[in-house]
């Protein structure tokens, strides 16, 4: 019962920790999309230049621990003066747009070519024909791996304790250290990503869903 | 009287890599004429098809459209594959779209018709197609007749001014290539000019008015339906011939 009470008593701490915990998630993974669709788009462009710079990017970001990353955006490039917020936002959208990048590489080109070609013998051009055609149902493909891009970020953002911000992870490891009372805050903390997690679940496959409607 | 040329190829070449695929290829399609491609597996009636609607650029050789040599580099492509409907072996219809919004898309899209217009013509396509019930279908619920029948309507909806069918019923089950068949002639007798690879002789015999018989890259000949089917002046169409009927 004294682990049930201390859930109640400190929620309104680890609530705000949860909103950060959020916070820096969407951000990231949102720039992320948007840097793993460039990307994407690079590595499909079969222009030998802009492959090789998608693949340096992702053999870069596959190569490196996250933490590394996050310390180079917030200790390493001290010159852009960035907040602790923008440093791990940044850190985690960097990294999370080379697996972002695969993912809809991987989508992308799952579309049976006849799409496209399809799309062209009506006189679409390449671009309308993947903005209209190839992405959306590329999107849809791409929502499950997405989810759980989602749920592996939420999860790394715990490291953003490392650089001093009151996220979930250094909310728990504080009271614990307060109090000598780990175990307790450290089980209080894993039911917030508990459910963090499972309504991420719930959301991806709701969008899923609502993509799905076609088949 | 004649017709107006509709489609002229002149010394047609198109190779991939090492292989020479098309080979001096020479043909003129009159407009409201059927022409059915006919010729083995391999003996590139694909690619002509596809250069045809610029999917595959030539390597050498003229393609006039309309009366008008098209320049790859200098003509908007785009323009030019929308008077030139091309239906596929394999619909490819759009599956994250509904049977109407298939047919809308283009004209939408590409035409830039408002949307209500587009609306109303794209349900006289699906009436003439046989089809009314099936407006607010996805494709994933249709049969492969049904399919085809929306993927024709989809292509009639950007007005073309001729259409290429690519062995439109051979994915399909023997009882659905009918009403297949039913539609193409139909759009026959309306006075579409079509050039069709098949393998469907009783759709030549019956609705084409000239047949291409191509072998290896090459027009081996070229007759009225009754004349290349029972009088074959090329030995190597009459081998094709016996080999298929
Ligand atoms: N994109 C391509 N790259 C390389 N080779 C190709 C390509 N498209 C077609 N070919 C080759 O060109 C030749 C002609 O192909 P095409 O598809 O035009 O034949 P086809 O007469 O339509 O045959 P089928 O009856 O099997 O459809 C074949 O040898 C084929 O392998
Ligand atoms: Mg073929």
């Amino acid at each position: 019962m004294d682990w049930f009470n201390k859930l109640i008593d400190t929620y309104p701490v680890f609530l705000k920790g949860m909103l950060l915990t959020f916070e820096l998630t969407v951000v990231a993974i949102m720039i992320g999309i948007i840097i793993g669709l460039f990307f994407a788009f690079l590595k499909i462009s079969k222009i030998n230049i802009l492959v090789w710079l998608s693949d340096a990017y992702i053999f870069l970001v596959r190569g490196t621990p996250l933490i590394v990353q996050i310390f180079v955006f917030y200790y390493g490039l001290t010159s852009l003066n960035m907040s602790q917020f923008m440093a791990v936002v940044l850190g985690l959208a960097f990294h999370n747009g080379a697996y972002i990048a695969e993912i809809f590489r991987g989508s992308i080109q799952s579309i049976d070519h006849g799409q496209m070609e399809a799309g062209r013998s009506l006189g679409m051009s390449v671009s309308l024909t993947y903005r209209r055609i190839i992405l959306p149902q590329a999107l849809r493909r791409a929502m499950p791996p997405l989810g759980n891009q989602f749920i592996i970020a939420l999860k790394d953002s715990s490291l953003a304790a490392f650089i001093g911000m009151y996220e979930l992870f250094n909310v728990a490891t504080t009271f614990g250290s307060n109090t000598f009372d780990y175990l307790t805050y450290l089980l209080i903390v894993a039911v917030y990503y508990l459910v963090l997690v499972f309504l991420i679940s719930l959301l991806a496959r709701y969008a899923e869903n609502r993509l799905a409607i076609s088949d | 009287m004649k017709e107006a040329i509709m489609v002229k190829v002149e010394k047609l070449n198109k190779s991939f890599g090492d292989l020479h695929v098309l080979k001096d290829i020479d043909m003129t399609v009159r407009e409201r004429e059927v022409v059915c491609l006919i010729g083995a597996s391999g003996s590139g009636k694909s690619t002509l098809l596809r250069c045809l609607n610029f999917l595959e650029i030539k390597n050498s050789g003229k393609i006039f459209i309309g009366g008008e040599q098209i320049e790859e580099h200098t003509h908007d492509l785009n323009q030019i594959r929308a008077k030139v409907g091309m239906v596929f072996q394999h619909f490819h219809l759009f599956p994250h779209m509904t049977v109407i919004e298939n047919i809308m898309e283009a004209p939408v899209h590409v035409k830039k018709i408002p949307k209500d217009q587009a609306y109303e013509e794209a349900k006289e396509l699906l009436a003439k197609v046989g089809l009314s019930d099936k407006a607010n279908v996805y494709p994933g619920k249709l049969s492969g007749g049904q399919k085809q029948r929306v993927a024709i309507a989809r292509s009639l909806a950007m007005k073309p001014e001729v259409m290429l069918f690519d062995e439109p019923t051979s994915a399909l089950d023997p009882e659905l290539v009918g009403e297949v068949l039913v539609t193409m002639k139909k759009l026959a007798q309306e006075g579409m000019t079509m050039i069709v690879v098949t393998h469907e002789m009783g759709f030549a015999r019956e609705v084409a008015d000239s047949v291409i018989y191509m072998h290896d890259g090459r027009i081996v000949e070229v007759g009225h339906p009754d004349q290349l089917f029972h009088t074959p002046t090329q030995k190597r169409t009459k081998d094709f011939l016996d080999s298929v009927l």
